[in-house]
C-alpha cells in the first residue's frame, strides 16, 4: 500500500519521536517493519492493522501482533486513550474516510503520528502546469487510473483540516527526497510531511 | 537431505495411542448439566518430546469428526496418516523437533474416549441415550484432567484447534487462564450461528428418523447407517463452498454423458456425497453424532461468562485467530467479532482472514500459508 519508495528515513524519524516503552497502534502497518524496529529499539508494546493478507503474514512472521481490518470501518472496538501513539504512516491518502480515521486515531491514541506525501510540492505542481498531466514521481509512481492514493492533499490542506477539527499540531517534520529539511516554504519544498498531533482539551 | 522413501517414513512414524482413565465413582466428574460421569477414559496420542522444564507442550484439539490420531501412522501397513499429519511433524507447523504435541479424543466421541457407545458400568450395557449430554466445557475439563493430573504438565505452551477444536481452545483459554500461554483458533467461532444449528438439527433428524436408531439402543444390532450417512452428507455440504463444489464437480454426471430421464442418473456431486456418507458410517457412531453436534450448538462463550469481552478478560493467553474467506459455516465476521472482544479486553491477538475457495474445510487444506503463520506465531509466544 505504501506509495513511498524510501521509508527508512521516515522509520528513523518516527522511531526517534516515540518514547521508550510506549504503547503503539500502527494503522496500515504494511509488513510490520516499523513496529518491529520500535519493539527492538524502543521496547514498545504494539500492534498493527493491515488489510493485505501477504503483509499480515509478514507481520506475524516478525512476531508482530496484527489485525486484518479495514481502517474505514473505524476503530470502534478500541478503547478511548488505549494507546500512547496511533500511527498512520503513508496511509491517509488511501483511506476512503480520512477525517473519520483521523478523529478515531485521536480518540484511541493520546497522540497521533501521521505522514503523507505532500501534493503541494513544486515538482508536482510543475508537472501539472507544464505537462498538463497528472503528476507521477518516484514517490508517487502511479497513473491516475491505477493509484491507490484516492485522497491526496497538500501540507496546507492538512493544516486547514486540523484547524477545522480542533486538532493540535505538536510538531511538524518536513522531508524532501529522503532528507529532513527546515520548514521554510515547506508547502512547496517538502515531498513528505510527518505531523505529531493531539486533540485540544 | 534426501527424501526418504514413503515406507521408511511410515516405519519411523508409528504412534501408539494411550489411555487415561479417571473419575471413578464416587468421585465422578460433574458435568455442566449437573449430571455426573465416571469412570471416564481419554484416548490420546503424543508426538515429539517433552523438554526438561515441561514448557513445550501443545495440545491439539480436534474438530467434530476428528480423533486423537492427529499425526503419524498406527502400523506399518496403515494406509493414511493422522488427520493433521501435514501440520504436525518434524519441521512442520507444529514442529515435533521443538514441541511436545498431545492430541486427545473428546468425551462423547466414539474413537476411544468415553461416549454413548461405551459400556455403562452400572448396567454392563452401552450407554446409548443414558449417556449424559456433554458440552464443550466438559470436553475441556476432561482434557484438563489428562494434561494436569496424568501428564503432570505445569502449563500448555499452546492449545490449537480448527472448527469445534477452536471452540475447545477458546474454552481452554478462558476456563484455565493460568494454564494456557497461547491459543490458536482456526475457522471457528465463539458461538455457532442459527444457520449452523439448523444444519446440525437436520443431521440429528436424519439419524433419529432411521427406524434402526431405536432410541439410541442399537448396539450389537443393525446400526442406523442410512440416517447417519444422510447426516454426514448434509454436514459435508456445509464444509464445502459453492465455488469448491463448482470446481470439483460442476454439473457433470457420474456415469452417463446425457440425461437418462430417470432416477438412476447421478450427478458427480451426488455420488461424492454418497461416498462420504458411506465412508463415515464405517467409522462413526450415530449417537456420538447427536451428542457432539449438540455440544457445538450449546457452545456460547459470551453467554457463559457474561459477555465475550468479559470472557476474554479472564484469559491470559496470546491469541491467533484465522478465518477463511469462503467459510460460510463459521464465517469470518464471527471470527472478527471474537477478535474485537479480545482487543476490548486487552488481549494480545493476531487475526488474519485467508483468502481460500474451499469453504470451512479450508483449515485442513490450506497448509502452506497456515504453516508459515502458525510457525512464526508459536515462535513469538513467551512462557
Amino acid at each position: 500500500m505504501y506509495s513511498l519508495k524510501r521509508p527508512h528515513l521516515n522509520y528513523k524519524i518516527i522511531t526517534e519521536i516515540i518514547e521508550e516503552g510506549s504503547s503503539v497502534l500502527d494503522l496500515g502497518c504494511g509488513d510490520g517493519e516499523l513496529l518491529y524496529r520500535l519493539k527492538k529499539q524502543k521496547g514498545i508494546s504494539g500492534r498493527g492493522v493491515e488489510i493485505e493478507e501477504r503483509m499480515i503474514m509478514e507481520c506475524i512472521s516478525k512476531g508482530i501482533s496484527v489485525f486484518q481490518g479495514n481502517l474505514d470501518e473505524g476503530l470502534k472496538d478500541y478503547g478511548t486513550n488505549s494507546y500512547d501513539y496511533v500511527i498512520l504512516n503513508q496511509t491517509l491518502q488511501v483511506t476512503h474516510k480520512p477525517v473519520l480515521v483521523l478523529k478515531e486515531m485521536l480518540r484511541v491514541g493520546r497522540k497521533a503520528i501521521i505522514s503523507f506525501p505532500n501534493f503541494g510540492q513544486l515538482k508536482l505542481r510543475f508537472q501539472l502546469l507544464f505537462k498538463g498531466r497528472m503528476p507521477v514521481t518516484k514517490d508517487l509512481p502511479y497513473q491516475w487510473y491505477n493509484t491507490p492514493n484516492i485522497h491526496l492533499c497538500t501540507r496546507k490542506d492538512f493544516l486547514v483540516l486540523c484547524r477545522e477539527n480542533n486538532i493540535r499540531i505538536i510538531e511538524e517534520i518536513d522531508i524532501r527526497e529522503g532528507y529532513r529539511i527546515n520548514s521554510i516554504f515547506a508547502n512547496s519544498r517538502s515531498s513528505e510531511v510527518i505531523f505529531i498531533l493531539e486533540k485540544y482539551v | 537431505m534426501t527424501k526418504e522413501p514413503a515406507d521408511t517414513a511410515v516405519k519411523n512414524n508409528i504412534v501408539i495411542p494411550e489411555d487415561y482413565e479417571f473419575a471413578y465413582p464416587p468421585s465422578e466428574m460433574v458435568l455442566e448439566s449437573g449430571k455426573k460421569l465416571g469412570p471416564i477414559n481419554i484416548r490420546y496420542e503424543t508426538y515429539g518430546r517433552l523438554n526438561k522444564d515441561k514448557s513445550n507442550a501443545i495440545l491439539i484439539v480436534h474438530a467434530f469428526s476428528g480423533d486423537a490420531h492427529a499425526a503419524g501412522y498406527h502400523s506399518e501397513d496403515d494406509k493414511s496418516p493422522g488427520w493433521w499429519d501435514n501440520m504436525i511433524g518434524p519441521g512442520k507447523a507444529f514442529d515435533t523437533s521443538k514441541y511436545y504435541i498431545i492430541c486427545s479424543n473428546v468425551i462423547g466421541g466414539c474413537q476411544g474416549s468415553t461416549g454413548p457407545a461405551s459400556i455403562n458400568p452400572e448396567t454392563g450395557k452401552p450407554y446409548g441415550l443414558s449417556f449424559p449430554v456433554v458440552t464443550i466445557s466438559d470436553m475441556v475439563k476432561a482434557q484438563y484432567r489428562l494434561v494436569f493430573e496424568h501428564l503432570r504438565l505445569p502449563f500448555l505452551y499452546a492449545v490449537a484447534g480448527g472448527s469445534m477444536g477452536g471452540m475447545q481452545a477458546l474454552e481452554w483459554s478462558v476456563a484455565y487462564p493460568d494454564f494456557v500461554k497461547s491459543a490458536l483458533i482456526l475457522a471457528s467461532t465463539a458461538r455457532i450461528t442459527a444457520q449452523g444449528i439448523a444444519f446440525d438439527a437436520v443431521g440429528r433428524n436424519a439419524i433419529v428418523s432411521d427406524p434402526r436408531w431405536q432410541n439410541g439402543d442399537y448396539y450389537g444390532k443393525k446400526i442406523p447407517a442410512r440416517g447417519l450417512s444422510i447426516a454426514r452428507m448434509v454436514g459435508h455440504i456445509t464444509y464445502l463452498s459453492d465455488e469448491s463444489m463448482g470446481m470439483k464437480f460442476g454439473r457433470r454426471l457420474q456415469t452417463r454423458q446425457k440425461y437418462g430421464y430417470d432416477f438412476t442418473d447421478e450427478f458427480e456431486v451426488e455420488s461424492y456425497l454418497h461416498h462420504q456418507g458411506d465412508k463415515f458410517v464405517e467409522r462413526f457412531d450415530a449417537n456420538s453424532y447427536l451428542y457432539i453436534t449438540k455440544a457445538m450448538d450449546y457452545f456460547d462463550l459470551g453467554a457463559k461468562y457474561g459477555s465475550l469481552p468479559q470472557a476474554f478478560s479472564r484469559a491470559k493467553a496470546k491469541y491467533l485467530v484465522v478465518s477463511f474467506s469462503s467459510d460460510w459455516l463459521y464465517p469470518p465476521y464471527q471470527s472478527k467479532e471474537m477478535v474485537f472482544a479480545m482487543i476490548k479486553s486487552g488481549r494480545d491477538v493476531s487475526y488474519i482472514e485467508l483468502n481460500s475457495p474451499y469453504g470451512h474445510d479450508s483449515f485442513l487444506l490450506e497448509t502452506t500459508r497456515q504453516k508459515k503463520i502458525i510457525k512464526s506465531f508459536l515462535e513469538s509466544v513467551n512462557v
